[in-house]
């Protein structure tokens, strides 16, 4: 296959395959060509030799951004085990030219964005159903098109919704394709050679042939590239562009790049793209044909930059993603000299040892063999990623799945982070910040400064926004300060405080995007994803309002209502409803939609109903006081939600009526939390007076240990505002109070005096001297000579009248229709006194 | 009752035939067309025994039922388990078709299902290696003749597949004599001064039930000489409620209960509830659940329809309605009576009050709820 003396040696290889990179190598290594040319943007040549820096550690990708615009940007990811990655290495190891030649990032970026204003969803070169469909909610919009676009493809794609070991299940998605799925080059061919899995037939053919295996004897390193070519010509013949109509234009100007270097170079140079461009880059056109291509493309300046990059980027699906689902894996395939399948086994062993659990040399064996066997029986010449992880869930992880999500989190995908040396250029999420500081009039000081917020003014609700994202990424240039005086939701108060280390955190935040909105909307619903506790996920959907981050919402809404579905403790939600429902306030005052907040926060209301009466049962004191706290929480909480969330609102309250009369009704119920929800209900008309006075009867009748009356009157009157008030307007429940007290025994009474002591001096002292006058005066005696109780009326409250004074009452009359300004002002200064007399008598 | 006497009406029928003989002729299609490599002793290739138990058509057209369905991935991990000499585990929540499937892979690997050793807390040491014909033994002293070989042991002699049933019941120190007979493939006669070797083919099934609690957990010594496959439960509603009617067809009829005319909503119905209560999620996939501290297995849901039937046959007008499921559903579901309740009432409240059609069934389940 050494036919091509004169031409360019041209290698077509699937992005981030292990096999085609061992074969690119041992390409290079055969032909030793005089110049390595590689699909990517030839902004970067610049950014080349710094690949070979001792600092640079793969996965890395090359980041363009549109210089006005860092919310435009595209990347493409390396690893080490990545074709282009290794030629690029070999090239510069070997002291031969080494550029780019695909389409420059700023024709790319430009065209995006105009893709993306005629139909959003951007194709690549080989794309992958479904990709669209994975935009993630919280991007920007301008921001995600470009990557999608540039983004490094393998062929193969469609393979994404795959695990590990899940291969032939049906993948959800697929169907529900909008529009016709261009052609995917690598399923065409693994159907013709009988494979159901395009995937599983590339790694059969290309990426397991490891040397020194049976069936991988390949004698010449250019032949399996030849092969391919032929194959991906057979291809383009039948299908054309397969559906990707931009490859024309990336192939016009490869091929324009590819006879400069003929000039240069003569025949002796290397071509490193995706198997799928090498036909059309070897067809013959004219230059001409290709120019009138190119012409009136748009522009934008673009800039380029390395930027780290992790495996569990690579393997991420969606966002800037390669959708490579095992990078651990193809490195390993691409870094263990020989049997790859027993090193896996014991890197498998090894990591579960350090787990803890129990895995011999014999179980390493065994599975070495279960996996070679069924990879014979399934027919392939090598087990891969698939029988591997079969056997290791039947030998070393007793068949669960749980070690095995390890094995995948650490091995299969990884935890390689990569490394960019200190003389990249800046990212451009900086270059966001400083713009965003500019235009807001905020400038980074090193001095420490206080900033008053109004954020009804726009500004200074942006400049708001702009420092909550901040500390969502953990740059704290501004920490919230405690507001002067007033408390109001209108005003916020930061102390600023810029320090140089702060450059380091804005290229470290870097990674979760381009812009800071984009940034910290990522990083947020990261967090919210890794979240462990409910409360945490309710503060970041607070601060996520705080910091105008819709986007990342949907996300944490997501992941609170699944936090609430599984948390059982009933304190923990009840927890996190009180901050749901300030949060809905504020998303009405900041104008975010909240229909979703409200949904979650209904559901949460829900779950409380049922899971409080059972939480309130045996508790002791101080679990009942915090419980009495939540509940107070929860009470006003759902007066907020039944306002905010018109579905149900109704349901949702009388539910929770239902909830606190099965409390106060239960004796089991802690005495607190029994008064507790005996009196919200009164105060909300739920409750008959009469009602109240025989459950306060109850709860004080003689048997009741004082311990537990105590309580009762706690939560009864005791804590909230007003609460003595009560006991001053309704001499009933007083007298039930002072004769319950009155009985208590003298042995007990030390111990409940405590509780008593606390609850009344809590009240105000205007409260407390009424209260202790009206014990005073004693229960039985009449108040006021004009109205003393009737004699033989014993229903009759003490201080109260049988019936209602009709005179006395009309006598208030005139005072209120002045006071609603119905009256005509003459008649004014009369009725006010006499008002002040009647009022007088009647205390 | 019916059932036997009419089996014993239309002649020496046995109730359940062998997985061997009832499949008999696809077994023997199966052997005719594979002519791939088998190990020694095996009736059929691995692969022939996969396809055995997945179904297809083979290449002169004969149909194979599929005989377990579910994921290819497992019976190939557990074929091929068996080609490799290692023991294999099936472990799995009851009813999850464990026995079925160590049934018909030693029928297929080797043409007989018999050889079974059934767990249980009393099973002795002579049901795992051999016990003795004490008349002979007393007469004639200890010699082979005098010895009864235990199904493993004839397994190990003949080249066979063996099954163990329930083997986490089986007590730990006879457990642990299967030890030596997975690693070193050999039985010691002491006795005699003799082994039983194993020959080649000799392999073991066994089935265990991970869901139980207070059985004999394996020790680190067997476990590690076993391959396990987790057996899971249906994966798709469709297929589960076909398993479930299937079945409470074939009860109902064993108990001549008159046919339901409109059971089959009812029955996806009671599916439904049990898969999302045992998965954790919605069937919609966006709205997460608590899971109660009972299995909810297949089986489980089959006894509700049967026992609902029943209710609906004896008390009811025949239909299956919601109330006569209601009762069984609680009564499968709340098996801890605090935790699962919360459990149950939070289900109630968020997912089946606020769904389309189900108003009834909520209705019903309040009623026997409080």
């Amino acid at each position: 296959m050494t036919a091509r003396p004169a031409g360019p040696l041209l290698l077509g290889v699937r992005h981030h395959g292990p096999g085609s990179a061992r074969a690119v190598r041992a390409a290079l290594d055969a032909a030793r060509p005089q110049a390595v040319l590689i699909e990517g943007p030839p902004e970067g040549d610049a950014l080349l030799p710094l690949a070979a820096d001792e600092q640079m550690r793969p996965p890395v990708a090359l980041l363009a951004h549109a210089v006005d615009d860092p919310g435009r940007a595209a990347f493409w990811p390396l690893a080490a085990f990545s074709p282009e990655w290794v030629a690029i290495r070999w090239a510069l190891a070997h002291g031969v030219p080494v550029r780019f030649i695909d389409l420059p990032a700023a024709h790319s970026l430009a065209m995006a964005e105009e893709g993306e204003r005629e139909r959003r969803p951007g194709q690549d070169d080989e794309p992958r159903p479904g990709q669209q469909d994975e935009r993630r909610p919280g991007q920007e919009q301008d921001e995600r098109r470009p990557g999608q676009e540039q983004d490094e493809r393998r062929p193969g794609q469609e393979q994404d919704e795959r695990r590990p070991g899940q291969d032939g299940e049906p993948r959800p998605g697929q169907e529900a394709e909008p529009r016709p799925v261009p052609v995917d080059p690598i399923r065409v061919l693994a159907e013709t050679a009988g494979y159901d899995d395009p995937e599983r037939w590339w790694e059969d053919v290309v990426e397991h042939r490891v040397p020194g295996l049976p069936g991988a004897a390949a004698t010449d390193p250019l032949a399996a590239f030849a092969a391919l070519g032929e194959a991906m010509t057979a291809l383009r013949e039948v299908y054309g562009d397969g559906g990707h109509p931009r490859d024309a234009v990336r192939e016009a100007y490869m091929r324009i790049q590819l006879r400069a270097a003929r000039k240069e170079f003569g025949g002796a140079f290397a071509v490193v793209c995706g198997a799928w461009h090498v036909p059309a880059l070897e067809a013959r056109t004219t230059q001409t044909a290709d120019r009138a291509l190119l012409k009136g493309l748009p522009k934008v300046k673009a800039e380029l930059t390395w930027v780290p990059w992790t495996h569990q980027r690579l393997a991420r699906h969606s966002g800037y993603g390669a959708g490579i689902d095992s990078p651990g894996w193809y490195e390993h395939l691409f870094a263990s000299p020989d049997r790859p399948v027993e090193r896996w086994m014991t890197k498998v062993a090894g990591l579960l040892r350090d787990e803890d659990r129990f895995v011999s040399s014999a179980h390493v064996i065994e599975a070495v063999r279960l996996a070679d066997t069924l990879a014979a029986m399934r027919g392939r010449p090598l087990a891969g990623l698939s029988e591997t992880t079969d056997a290791v869930r039947a030998v070393m992880c007793e068949g669960s799945d749980v070690p095995l999500a390890l094995v995948r989190d650490r091995l299969v995908v990884g935890v390689t982070l990569g490394e960019v040396p200190d003389t990249a250029p800046a990212v451009p999420l900086q270059r966001d910040l400083s713009r965003r500081q500019r235009t807001l009039r905020l400038k980074p000081e090193a001095s420490e400064r206080e900033l008053e917020l109004d954020l009804r003014k726009d500004t200074d609700a942006a400049r708001s926004r702009l420092l909550h994202r901040l500390r969502l990424l953990g740059i704290d240039w501004g920490e919230p300060a405690a507001g002067r005086g007033s408390t109001g939701t209108f005003r916020e108060s930061w102390r600023l405080h810029w320090e140089p280390e702060l450059y380091v955190r804005v290229a470290e935040a870097g990674v979760w995007g381009t812009t800071v909105l984009s940034a910290a909307t990522a990083r947020a619903e990261s967090d919210a994803l890794a979240a462990t506790a409910l409360a945490e996920v309710t503060a970041l959907a607070e601060r996520c309002l705080l910091a105008g981050l819709t986007e990342a919402l949907p996300v944490v809404m997501r992941v609170l209502a699944d936090r609430a579905a599984l948390d059982a403790d009933v304190g923990h939600l009840a927890d996190a409803l009180p901050a749901l429902a300030r949060t809905l306030r504020y998303g009405d005052v900041r104008a975010t939609d909240t229909a979703a907040l409200g949904e979650v926060a209904a559901g949460l209301a829900e779950r409380i109903c049922v899971g409080l009466p059972p939480a309130c049962t045996g508790l002791d004191a101080d679990g009942a006081a915090a419980l009495r706290r939540q509940v107070d929480g929860v009470h006003t909480a759902i007066g907020l939600l039944a306002g905010a969330v018109p579905v149900n609102a109704d349901g949702l309250r009388a539910r929770w009526r239902s909830v606190l009369h099965r409390l106060t009704a239960r004796d089991t119920v802690a005495g607190v939390i029994r008064g507790r929800a005996a009196r919200l209900l009164l105060d909300d008309g739920h409750l008959a007076q009469d009602e109240a006075a025989r459950l306060m009867g109850l709860a004080l009748s003689p048997g009741t240990p004082p311990a537990d009356a105590a309580a009762w009157i706690e939560g009864f009157v005791g804590g909230a505002a007003g609460g003595g008030m009560l006991l001053v307007h309704d001499e009933r429940l007083l007298a039930l109070v002072d004769s319950w007290l009155t009985g208590v025994p003298a042995g007990t009474f030390t111990d409940v005096l405590p509780l008593l002591r606390r609850t009344f001096s809590a009240y105000e002292p205007g409260v407390r001297r009424t209260l202790g006058e009206l014990v005073r005066r004693g229960p039985a005696a009449g108040t006021d000579p004009g109205t003393g109780p009737v004699p033989g009326r014993e229903s009759t409250a003490p201080g109260f009248g049988p019936v209602l004074d009709a005179a006395r009452a009309d006598a208030v009359v005139p005072v209120l229709r002045l006071l609603l300004g119905l009256d005509a002002p003459t008649g004014a200064a009369e009725t006010s006194e006499h008002h002040e007399d009647r009022l007088g008598a009647t205390g | 009752m019916t059932v036997s006497e009419t089996i014993a009406a239309t002649g020496a029928e046995v109730l359940r035939p062998h997985a061997e003989d009832a499949f008999a002729d696809e077994l023997k299609a199966l052997a005719a067309a594979d002519d791939r490599p088998r190990p020694e002793r095996w009736r059929l290739s691995p692969w022939a025994v996969a396809t055995y138990l997945l179904g297809g058509v083979l290449s002169d057209g004969t149909v194979i039922t599929p005989k377990y369905v579910g994921p290819r991935r497992l019976v190939e991990v557990a074929v091929t388990t068996l080609a490799t000499d290692r023991a294999l585990l099936l472990l799995g929540v009851p009813g999850t078709a464990k026995t079925w499937v160590s049934e018909h892979l030693a029928a297929a690997v080797s043409g007989d299902s018999t050889l079974l050793v059934q767990g249980t807390a009393g099973t002795p040491e002579e049901a795992v290696r051999y016990g003795w014909n004490y008349a002979q033994l007393l007469a004639h002293g200890p010699s082979r003749d005098a010895l009864v070989p235990s199904p493993l042991m004839r397994a190990m002699s003949e080249g066979m597949t063996a099954r163990i049933e329930e083997l986490t019941r089986i007590p730990a120190d006879v457990q642990d004599s299967l030890i030596t007979i997975l690693s070193e493939k050999t039985l010691p006669l002491p006795e005699l001064g003799q082994e039983v070797q194993a020959v080649r083919g000799f392999n073991v099934i066994a089935t265990a039930n991970d869901r139980d609690r207070g059985v004999n957990e394996l020790s680190s010594a067997l476990r590690r000489r076993f391959n396990t496959v987790v057996l899971p439960l249906p994966a798709t509603p469709e297929a589960e409620v076909d398993i479930v009617s299937r079945r409470v067809d074939q009860v109902g009829r064993s108990l001549d209960l008159p046919p339901a005319p409109d059971g089959l909503a009812e029955i996806r119905r009671v599916v439904t509830v049990f898969r999302e209560l045992r998965d954790g999620v919605t069937t919609d996939g966006r709205t997460k659940l608590k899971s109660p501290s009972g299995t909810l297995s297949t089986a489980e849901a089959i006894s509700v329809v049967t026992n609902g039937l029943a209710l609906a046959a004896h008390f009811g007008d025949g239909v299956l309605r919601p109330g006569d499921v209601a009762a069984g559903i609680l009564g499968a579901v709340v098996r801890d009576p605090a935790a699962d309740r919360v459990v149950w009432q939070e289900y109630l409240e968020t997912v089946v009050r606020e769904r389309d059609g189900w108003k009834d069934f909520y209705r019903a389940c309040r009623e026997v709820s409080v």
